[in-house]
């Protein structure tokens, strides 16, 4: 029988912080600015320049292992990773290596599978500080292969990044995903990233290896570099897995190797071999001295983190809210500022599910539709609440309050305002009903008929014509109610 | 050209002017620098426009910093804002400097005027600046001598008399022991002291820019202007900056001098050996005492050194790779070549061996056995300061532990220019002041150095003690 190999997995994800300026110089860390405009003699790598480290960066890199429960170290060291490269302008990176601002922490995933899903636990070894490097753009080709010179921009060099470690914890491709999706919701949340892969906020290396299944052993591992989307984070993965698996069954042995994933493809191709390693010569950087935090500080940003995304998941599932609309509520911020806003203003169980529904739904498709955000909003918040208490006393029926929705989108009004000039809400008084009611019916006796001698379907039409009186604002229960109840007394 | 504080004086009494002053520090650079090629570039354009500024601003009556209208020479690894850096080095042959250093800003507030920037062994890395790439500087008072290194053209500019102050930078000795060479005073601040921000790194933790003079009082007064905290440096630190020039002309008695075994023996010069004999007793005449004190580790010091400094410098130099700024081999055939011939060529000898000891010390199997070994015996090396500096107020030795030699010698023999720093490279290490002045003259009529170390920002005293050496040696 053949051999079972499991597939043994480890990440490491770096996530740019979301300062305004860049790590160790006063430079603007905006993206998409004409190159080589955000730059000074520090992050150049000028004759004489010094590092001076920002001090957001070191809290939002607290905040990062606060939210992954590390243990935030009150001495880190910065060093210098020596290498030459063009995008890199002092010809070291500096970042932390042996003693690095968080140690052991973990994150809890929910991963989906064949029988819904299922919760995993992966240990984080550890979060370091370190510093971008800038990026080459290659002349007359995508690649360097083929490309007759190449340009250096330094704007985004020295942009500052956590390197966050996983333990070799994760047993699969969707495991993998999991993790990394956890992931940047939890640093999104805590502040800490914006977490938008396709500006590079957040980029994965994949390290992968197989064993026969009951073998404690770890195989030799590769490492796939730069994966800047969930999907070729999972399909890289997956193209590895079935790579080794072919090696090792043809009797043949993996070779730990540094690969590049290429989109377009979906496959790995080799970067470079072990023998072709850097030694990149750590030593700790002698123009900056030892980090020091103290436990104040760091209770100090304890204090001002937020609820995590699983907190808040739970609390959702409390509110009675389903998969779809805690998936929706979670995946933006802005949308999901929005509601706790709306749940503060009125926390009230039943309101806040018709909320989430209508957030989830009709409103957040009238956003999407205009290309526009959660984050300012056409329909304020009071009015968007006006509309739900309007839902909830009866006043518009669900219909009514989509097509309310949509004026109020349209033209920013309050929903009172767009019921007034359109001539009031729902009626659900039966007295001004049983008249409209009685009158359909004598209009339409042999529609009544039909009813009397079991055709009850054919109540529908009396009640379009109900509706169709009142302009829509029937109540429609009350109205087949009434309808039922007269054709009985008739 | 007379010392700082007189020149200061006569121009506050309007005797002289700021442009008399420059034009003197030219015209002496004119006739003498031909033979002592201190100066690497001259920024006389500039010079006599600020000349020119405090004139004015004296005559309007305005009250100047005390050392405004006083030109200044700069060694040329301090980056002088629109003129060329080039540390003597091909490689920023070219390199015009985009800012200002932060001592630089500092003198320029206070009125100085820099008069040029001055030679130096290549990226500071020498003992006798033979190894500028652009050309040798003689001793002002010897011809035929090697003025010291690196900051051996801020030594020999002063020396010469072509201007009373210059700003040297220290790594192992390269204030300390061409002031020795050169006859005049230069001290290396406290770690933290001073600025690094705009000081060409050669290797960062030991780096220092400190003052070079004619007299004590001007190098007190030069540091009072260099001397603070700058948020631009990571490594500089939050105290206090007395007003130095209040060390000149105190009395050393009660003063506890210690004086290392070490540097008292027979591998000190004899001629060496009696002037600072002859010092000691004078400071004792003055009330000081002095004992010998035991210092375990002054022979590792070397070593140590010679392992951080390079290691430090492998990664400093990095940056020089001819991609953005400075040195480029054109037409290289791909992005190594471009890298191997660019530093090849840009690179001269001394730096290069630093280069590959640094690299090779900092390798992936290497390093535990020397860097780290190297970091364990610094830290004894400030232990067995702070030991010594629990019985005594200064320690005092020679500056350099031979006399200064003949231009072309040592230089096929490392070893034997590296052990020029023996002395010097302590302070270095435990980061502390300590300064060099003229103690005596060998029977050639070469200046010898006497250097006094102090307690970690205790220039006060360190000062105060020179002081009463120096005043005996120039009456």
């Amino acid at each position: 029988m053949a051999t079972q190999y499991e597939v043994v997995i480890g990440i490491e994800v770096h996530a740019q912080l979301s300062t305004k300026t860049k790590l160790f110089c006063g430079c603007s860390t905006a993206f998409g600015s004409k190159p080589n405009t955000n730059v000074c003699p520090v992050c150049l790598g000028m004759p004489g320049a010094l590092p001076v480290l920002n001090e957001d960066s070191v809290e939002l890199a607290i905040r990062s292992g606060l939210a992954m429960n590390c243990d935030i170290q009150e001495m880190s060291v910065f060093a210098r990773k020596n290498y030459f490269y063009p995008d890199l302008p002092k010809g070291y990176q500096i970042s932390q290596f042996e003693l690095p601002i968080c140690l052991g922490g973990s994150l809890a995933i929910t991963v989906p599978n064949a029988d819904g899903s299922y919760e995993k636990t992966i240990g984080i070894t550890r979060i370091h500080m370190e510093e971008d490097a800038g990026k080459l753009i290659h002349q007359g080709a995508d690649a360097i292969a083929g490309s007759d010179s190449s340009l250096a921009d330094l704007n985004r060099a020295c942009t500052p990044l956590i390197e966050i470690v996983s333990e070799p914890d994760i047993r699969s491709a969707a495991e993998a995903r999991a993790y990394m999706e956890t992931l940047a919701m939890i640093v999104k949340y805590s502040g800490v990233c914006d977490a938008n892969m396709e500006k590079g906020n957040l980029r994965a290396d994949a390290n992968v290896s197989l064993r026969p299944v009951g073998q404690e052993e770890f195989g030799t591992r590769t490492e796939t570099k730069n994966l800047n989307s969930f999907r070729s984070l999972e399909r890289a993965i997956l193209y590895e897995i079935q790579r080794q698996t072919h090696v090792l069954e043809s009797g043949g042995t993996i070779r730990q190797q540094t690969l590049n994933y290429d989109d377009s493809t979906g496959k790995t191709s080799v970067l470079r071999d072990k023998e072709d390693a850097h030694d990149y010569r750590y030593f700790p950087d002698p123009d900056l001295k030892p980090l020091m935090v103290t436990q104040e500080q760091i209770s100090a940003i304890r204090d001002t983190l937020p609820e995590l995304p699983r907190a808040k998941e739970a609390r959702y599932v409390d509110y009675g809210l389903n998969d779809q609309e805690i998936k929706v509520l979670l995946a933006d911020l802005d949308l999901n500022a929005y509601f706790e806003n709306c749940v503060k203003a009125v926390p009230n169980a039943e309101s806040i599910k018709e909320m989430a529904k209508w957030l989830v739904g009709d409103f957040s498709a009238l956003v999407n539709a205009a290309g526009g955000s959660f984050d300012t909003p056409v329909i304020k918040q009071d009015a968007f609440l006006e509309l739900i208490v309007l839902l909830k006393d009866g006043t518009l029926s669900g219909k009514m309050a989509k097509g309310i929705l949509e004026k109020m989108y349209q033209t920013g009004k309050t929903p009172k305002a767009l019921l007034e000039s359109s001539g009031g809400g729902q009626i659900s008084d039966t007295s001004e009903l049983d008249g409209i009611v009685a009158q359909i019916l004598s209009a339409n006796m042999d529609v009544v008929a039909k009813v009397q001698g079991g055709k009850t379907k054919s109540a529908d039409f009396l009640m379009g014509q109900v509706m169709k009186e009142t302009r829509g604002r029937a109540k429609p229960d009350l109205v087949k109610q009434l309808i039922m109840d007269q054709i009985a007394a008739l | 050209m007379a010392d700082a504080l007189s020149l200061a004086k006569s121009l506050k009494n309007r005797e002289v002017t700021s442009v008399s002053l420059v034009e003197q520090a030219y015209q002496a650079i004119a006739e003498t620098d031909g033979d002592i090629k201190a100066y690497l570039t001259l920024t006389k354009e500039s010079a006599m426009a600020q000349a020119q500024s405090i004139d004015k601003r004296l005559d309007q009556g305005e009250e100047l910093p005390l050392l405004a209208g006083i030109p200044i020479g700069i060694k040329d690894n301090i980056l002088l804002k629109g003129f060329k850096t080039t540390c003597a080095s091909k490689m920023l042959e070219n390199f015009v400097a985009p800012y200002d250093a932060t001592v630089i800003e500092k003198i320029n507030a206070q009125g100085l005027i820099p008069v040029g920037k001055l030679n130096m062994d290549e990226f500071a890395m020498g003992s006798s600046t033979q190894f500028s790439a652009f050309q040798v500087t003689r001793n002002p008072r010897n011809l035929d001598y090697v003025p010291g290194g690196s900051s051996g053209g801020s030594a020999a500019t002063v020396s010469a008399n072509q201007v009373p102050l210059s700003l040297g930078s220290d790594t192992g000795g390269s204030i300390r022991q061409p002031a020795s060479f050169c006859g005049i005073v230069g001290l290396k601040p406290t770690y933290g002291r001073v600025s690094r921000y705009g000081l060409v790194s050669f290797a960062s933790s030991l780096d220092q820019i400190g003052p070079m003079a004619t007299t004590v009082g001007g190098a007190a007064a030069l540091l009072n202007v260099i001397s603070g905290f700058d948020s631009k440096d990571s490594t500089s630190e939050q105290v206090e900056v007395p007003d130095f020039t209040q060390a000149i002309g105190q009395s050393v008695s009660g003063k506890r001098i210690g004086v290392p075994k070490v540097l008292m023996g027979d591998a000190v010069d004899p001629q060496i050996r009696k002037a600072i004999d002859a010092t000691l007793a004078d400071l004792v005449a003055k009330g000081a005492t002095w004992e010998v004190v035991d210092f375990g580790c002054m022979d590792e010091a070397l070593s140590v050194y010679y392992i951080l400094a390079p290691a430090e410098a492998s990664s400093n130099l990095e940056r020089y790779d001819g991609v953005r700024y400075g040195h480029r081999k054109p037409d290289a055939a791909n992005l190594n070549d471009m890298y191997t011939r660019t530093r090849g060529e840009g690179f001269g000898p001394e730096v290069k061996r630093r280069i590959i000891l640094g690299t090779y010390v900092l390798s992936s199997g290497y390093y535990d056995a020397y860097y780290l070994k190297a970091q364990k015996v610094r830290s004894l090396v400030i232990k067995a300061y702070q030991k010594a500096f629990e019985s005594v107020d200064v320690i005092l030795s020679p500056t350099v532990p031979s006399l200064p030699f003949k231009l072309g010698e040592n230089l096929e023999d490392p070893i034997a220019m590296y052990l020029q720093d023996i002395a010097t490279i302590p302070a270095n290490l435990a980061g502390l002041p300590a300064i060099s002045v003229p103690c005596g003259t060998s029977s050639e009529g070469l200046p010898i150095g006497v250097q006094i170390t102090g307690k970690a920002f205790d220039e006060m005293t360190v000062l105060s003690v020179a002081d009463a050496i120096h005043v005996k040696e120039t009456l």
